[in-house]
């Protein structure tokens, strides 16, 4: 995991790192998914990820409060095999709940690259969408779908429970037609996706990406 | 109450004396004994806690208004201390030895107006915004709506319908806008 790179052409250069600290983080880039070459394989594989689906315990916004009954009696989320984790290494669904600060942001990214694919990223809200009432403010994000790829968006003001778990359901009916490749698209254009992280995230002192 | 007050105005020159309600009254300070003001007020009349500091942009002025809540818990009473500093040279004496946490919001003040508190610990360390490169945000010549649009971008399809026309005219078209 913590591999040094020592091929020049695809290294990251960890700009925002001490020199100290340059030796001590890995500057590869990240690798895509390749599926199974079976498709019958793959697709079990993703029947077991869609049934198995792990959220990360990381409240981004006011939406984070609609993740807690989720795991009550009333809408009892256990049942479709969704568990929350209080670590990115051990999330598999990263539940962006309503808006994300700049601030946060810098976090998001920090915890959705250590999170290990596949991996999904669902939108809570409308803020994430085009900034919602914070359309005009200084520190939050209006798009956030330039910064990480999204694979569900769940749109109002707050979404109820129920909608969660809709927009759950669909995200695991999207995950067995393998329809869900956030992780890839954000392989794909790693350099799109810094570009405009660093542009909003001033201060980058950390590792271009975080293993 | 009304003896404290007399006295306030007879040693400190407080102005602009107001009772807000039964529970509040706000006055006017000049800035250079403000900070006397507010010691005096916490060891020998009890206004023992710090509510909040916060600041009002007066741009139209060229001040910015200090505001100072004070609690004194026998009366259950509630006192504002509003002091006026220069836009320009916005400058005002720390109070972090009367309370320690007053420096947690000078610390936010200097970020969101650009207020200076000399000697106040940790001033210049970043609080809510990382890395920013603007002019301090609660600053009321600063466009919040300019920067959003510059920096987090718009996207497209966003109108900013009122929502009452909106539903009138998508819901209700055929009864000339009517709800009934």
């Amino acid at each position: 995991m913590f591999k040094k790179s020592l091929n020049t052409e695809d290294t990251l250069e960890n700009a925002g790192l001490s020199v100290e600290e340059q030796q001590l983080f890995s500057n590869a880039r990240p690798q895509a998914y390749e599926p199974y070459p079976i498709k019958a394989v793959e697709d079990f594989a993703n029947w077991a990820r869609a049934n198995s689906l792990w959220i990360l315990a990381f409240g981004t916004g006011c939406g984070a409060i609609e993740l807690r009954p989720l795991m009550t009696a009333r809408f009892d989320a256990s049942r479709f095999g969704i568990a929350g984790r209080p670590t990115p290494r051990q999330s598999s669904v990263f539940v962006i709940g309503g808006y994300a600060s700049v601030k946060t942001l810098k976090r998001i990214i920090r915890s959705y690259e250590q999170m290990q694919g596949p991996k999904f990223v669902i939108c809570l809200g409308i803020c994430p969408v085009n900034g919602g009432m914070y359309f005009d403010s200084y520190n939050t994000v209006n798009q956030f779908d330039q910064y990480l790829p999204v694979d569900l968006y769940i749109t109002g003001c707050m979404p109820r429970p129920e909608v969660l778990v809709a927009g759950l359901m669909k995200l695991q009916k999207n995950i067995k037609a393998g329809k869900c490749d956030g992780a890839n698209r954000y392989v794909e254009n790693f350099d799109w996706y810094k570009k405009n992280q660093k542009s909003v995230i001033k201060n980058w002192d950390m590792p271009d990406y975080n293993w | 109450m009304n003896t404290l007050l007399e006295r306030l105005q007879r040693d400190f020159s407080v102005s602009e004396i107001t009772v807000r309600k039964p529970t509040m009254t706000t006055l006017k300070v000049d800035r250079d004994i403000a900070e006397r003001l507010i010691r005096e007020l916490r060891d020998r009349e009890t206004y023992t806690h710090l509510n909040f500091i916060t600041c009002i942009d007066y741009i139209e002025d060229g001040i910015f208004t200090l505001v100072y809540m004070l609690h004194n818990y026998e009366l259950n009473h509630t006192l504002g201390i509003h002091v006026d500093i220069s836009r320009d040279q916005a400058e005002m004496t720390s109070i972090h030895t009367l309370w320690a946490q007053a420096w947690t919001y000078q610390r936010e003040l200097r970020e969101m107006y650009g207020i200076r508190f000399p000697g106040s610990p940790r001033l210049d360390e970043d609080f809510c915004l990382e890395g920013w490169d603007q002019i301090p945000p609660m600053r009321r010549e600063f466009d919040t709506k300019k920067f959003s649009e510059e920096r987090f971008g718009h996207r497209e399809g966003r109108d900013n319908e009122v929502p009452r026309e909106h539903m009138k005219v998508e819901l209700y078209p055929n009864r000339g806008g009517d709800e009934k």
